[in-house]
């Protein structure tokens, strides 16, 4: 908009640079959080997750084998052979080595080291060494060296195993994550259906108190649901559904109903005028325009609503711990559970992350999905 | 019954349920009460259609009542009466109560600092972000990445910001984002320029926007003065420009705080437990998810901006950060505006990212998570209906504001 004049944006590298340093500080706590999960706990602790991305570089000191045991003589020279790491293996591709402490990187893996007077050294690759000289060299205490490997990042999908299979019921998520999901389906389905009735009726038909109502449903949308908790729940418990799905259930379509309403409503004004007259010409009852008519139209509203409900009771603690969660911790979801793991595994960060990460994964995927539907929906309600 | 099956029969019967009832009432209401035949077939259909609208609206209304506009009611009952007396009428007791425990002023204290940073600075980033973003070629990818936070639950986001904020001891290698960008200050030339410099700058911008903000309000008053009338709201004017002052007296005087607190270089910090910069650290959680949220609006809103508006302003040699300021952002006040309260509103009822993150501990109590504790660890419900009123109160502004602009906007 700005190059409309003929001139060329002077700022446009400065804006490329903004948005990327936004979208990595957006992205980076996600991110760590993403990566940590894929790591040992050995590894979280020992060193920060960014470190993980990049190949890591470990000096270690090694000694060569006993001479006196080992070495065996090849012609005038006595050479004793071997691998600094054993069965082991390496720990990674051995970049550089040295024979002192004030230099550790004083050869590159295969060079051969002159130690003075016919004596050498040399490490390979692998870690295999040859280490060569006369009788008096080669004999006290094997030869000492530095060497300087470099692994590559390293990432297991083991602490995914554990979560979901784990014997702990303190930290297994599988029930969890099936918890959440039986409480968040039921709870985005319900709503819809007797919303668009609703939202119909306030749409398209003509009665005495529309406006009062319409401007009830806009107030109910932000009441706080802090109010409803103890009403209700003394409400659940008197009428018998107690703690249990049901009353979660219901909660969530009570609390839901008001946003329902007033996005499908204000899409169902939108809708042409003719299509309704010409059906009501023909004959269609309300119910049948309803039901072939509006709702088929109005998919696009009902898949915002449907988006926004589901990542609210997926998403949802307070809720879930009022109406859902009683004494026995059997139908416990996944939010309160990672709340309750930061409680009792606060600094094991290999649960804690990966516990979060599948609750993260289903919305997260939902919202890519579906990022279409998500946006029309704020902008046609951002209310709530 | 296993849960699932128990969910599957729940939508099957919630969805039947209601299709059968809106159906079979039209049914009665057509073929048994009001039959569209006979002698009085016109008058019947007339008060068929008299009564259909109310079938239709029925069971969202008797929700609605029942879920939410009854609880209101109730709750403020319940905040006049005292559970261990049988529920007897106390009047203002457990208000009084309320009043009378620190906690609870920890928590307002710390609510409206909430209400004033967190739908500031993202209303701020989502405008910087939409305006940034606009311009790019990658920007609609840009924008994705920024609203993700808006699908991640407070509970994930508080456990992603807790290994943001981890400490570890000093001679371990830190995990934690924060603490190992602190590790990097040791207190020379760099920690001067980005720990004092910067944060001093900062807090004179700050201060600047409050003051012209501030100005916008309090212009009109003083203007009405010399012509005589033009100025409404004005103790909401005034309100504003005593609280435009009043904050930038306070940046002003921590201005000096910056240059002369003394920084405790190289020592890992355990942030969350910090008092008062704290309850900033949990809002960082907020601004983040909220950020997208106000991006996309504000985004829609800047691109419906005519295109004239901005053309005129380059014709007469506008530079970018005037043609922002001046041309678009006041075109763009009123979404500005809806995107602020929006915020606002779920700043007020924020209760997951404090209980999971703090619980209230280290002087990080906000209103949501105080009722929380007084419902359901204290079972005081008295004191707690108290609280959940105080937020319902803090909130009604908002809500007859919505109301006016819904009936406006019908009219």
């Amino acid at each position: 908009m700005d190059n409309i004049a003929g001139s060329k944006s002077s700022l446009g590298w400065v804006v490329n640079i903004s948005v990327v340093l936004l979208v990595a500080l957006w992205v980076f706590p996600t991110f760590g959080l993403l990566v940590s999960s894929f790591r040992t706990a050995d590894q979280i602790v020992g060193s920060g997750w960014w470190a993980s991305l990049f190949p890591s570089e470990q000096t270690e000191r090694y000694r060569a084998a006993d001479p006196d045991e080992n070495r065996v003589q090849r012609g005038d020279l006595f050479v004793v052979e071997g691998n600094f790491f054993g069965d082991n293996g390496a720990p990674g591709e051995i970049q550089s080595w040295g024979t002192s402490s004030r230099a550790v990187d004083a050869y590159q893996a295969g060079d051969v080291a002159d130690l003075g007077d016919g004596e050498t050294f040399s490490v390979d690759a692998e870690g295999n060494y040859v280490w060569s000289g006369n009788d008096e060299q080669i004999s006290g205490r094997g030869q000492r060296a530095f060497v300087t490997a470099v692994s590559p990042p390293e990432f297991t999908t083991e602490n995914y195993v554990n979560i979901m299979t784990s014997g702990d019921s303190n930290d297994n998520m599988a029930k969890a994550f099936f918890n959440t999901l039986t409480v968040t389906i039921p709870a985005t389905i319900i709503p819809i259906v007797v919303a668009a009735f609703a939202a119909y009726a306030l749409a398209w038909m003509d009665f005495p108190g529309r406006a009062i109502l319409i401007a009830c449903v806009v107030g109910l949308l932000v009441v706080p649901l802090q109010l409803a908790l103890i009403p209700l729940l003394k409400l659940h418990v008197g009428i018998g559904i107690g703690k249990g799905y049901l009353g979660v259930w219901l909660a969530h379509t009570g609390f839901g109903l008001p946003l329902a309403i007033y996005l499908l409503r204000n899409y169902m004004v939108g809708l042409p005028r003719d299509i309704i007259e010409n059906a009501k010409v023909d004959g269609a009852t309300d119910f049948q325009i309803f039901t072939k008519i509006i709702l088929p139209l109005s998919f696009p509203a009902l898949a915002s609503f449907a988006i926004f409900q589901f990542l609210w009771t997926w998403n949802d603690l307070l809720v879930a711990k009022v109406f859902l969660i009683d004494a026995t911790g059997q139908t416990t979801v996944m939010t309160d559970q990672i709340v309750n793991l930061l409680g009792t595994r606060g600094g094991n960060w290999e649960i804690l992350a990966t516990a979060a990460f599948v609750s993260i994964a289903v919305p997260l995927c939902v919202f890519f999905a579906m990022q279409k539907y998500l946006v029309r929906g704020l902008l046609a309600g951002s209310v709530k | 019954m296993n849960p699932a099956l128990l969910g599957l029969v729940t939508i099957l019967a919630g969805v039947g349920g209601c299709l059968l009832y809106f159906w079979g009432s039209n049914q009665i209401l057509d073929k048994v009460i009001f039959p569209a035949k006979g002698p009085q077939a016109g008058q019947n259909i007339n008060r068929a259609n008299i009564v259909r609208p109310w079938l239709f609206l029925f069971p969202a209304m008797f929700a609605l009542g029942l879920y939410l506009a009854y609880p209101v009611f109730e709750t403020l009952r319940l905040s006049l009466t005292d559970r261990d007396q049988g529920g007897a009428f106390v009047g203002l007791a457990n208000y009084n109560q309320m009043m009378g425990e620190p906690k609870f002023w920890e928590a307002l204290r710390n609510n409206l600092l909430w209400l004033i940073v967190v739908p500031a600075a993202s209303t701020a980033f989502g405008l910087l972000a939409a305006q940034l973003t606009d311009r790019i070629k990658w920007g609609s990818a840009a924008k994705s990445l920024i609203f993700m936070p808006m699908a991640i639950s407070f509970v994930g986001a508080g456990v992603i910001f807790k290994l943001v904020y981890e400490a570890r001891p000093a001679d371990q290698n830190q995990i934690g984002v924060l603490n190992s960008v602190w590790l990097q200050f040791d207190g020379g030339i760099g920690s001067f320029l980005f720990l004092q410099v910067l944060p001093a700058i900062m807090l004179l911008a700050f201060a600047a926007i409050v003051a012209y903000v501030g100005w916008i309000f309090v212009r009109p008053i003083a203007e009405s003065k010399q012509r005589g009338g033009g100025a409404g709201y004005v103790p909401l004017r005034l309100f504003v420009g005593v609280a435009a002052l009043y904050l930038v007296y306070l940046s002003l005087t921590s201005l000096v705080g910056i240059f002369t607190f003394d920084y405790p270089y190289g020592q890992p910090q355990t942030w969350l437990t910090i008092p008062f910069w704290n309850s900033f650290l949990l809002m960082v959680v907020l601004i983040w998810i909220q950020t997208g949220f106000a991006m996309v609006i504000l985004s829609a809103a800047l691109r419906g901006i005519p295109e004239e508006t901005v053309e005129a302003a380059i014709v007469d040699g506008a530079n970018p950060f005037q043609i922002f300021f001046k041309i678009k952002v006041p075109q763009i006040m009123g979404t500005i505006v809806v995107v602020w309260t929006t915020i606002t509103i779920t700043v007020l009822k924020v209760f997951d990212i404090v209980f999971a993150m703090t619980n209230g501990q280290w002087e990080t109590q906000v209103l949501a998570n105080y009722m929380f504790d007084k419902l359901f660890r204290a079972n005081d419900w008295g004191v707690g209906s108290a609280s959940a009123i105080i937020i319902m109160i803090m909130v009604s502004p908002i809500l007859v504001w919505n109301v006016y602009n819904a009936r406006k906007e019908m009219k």
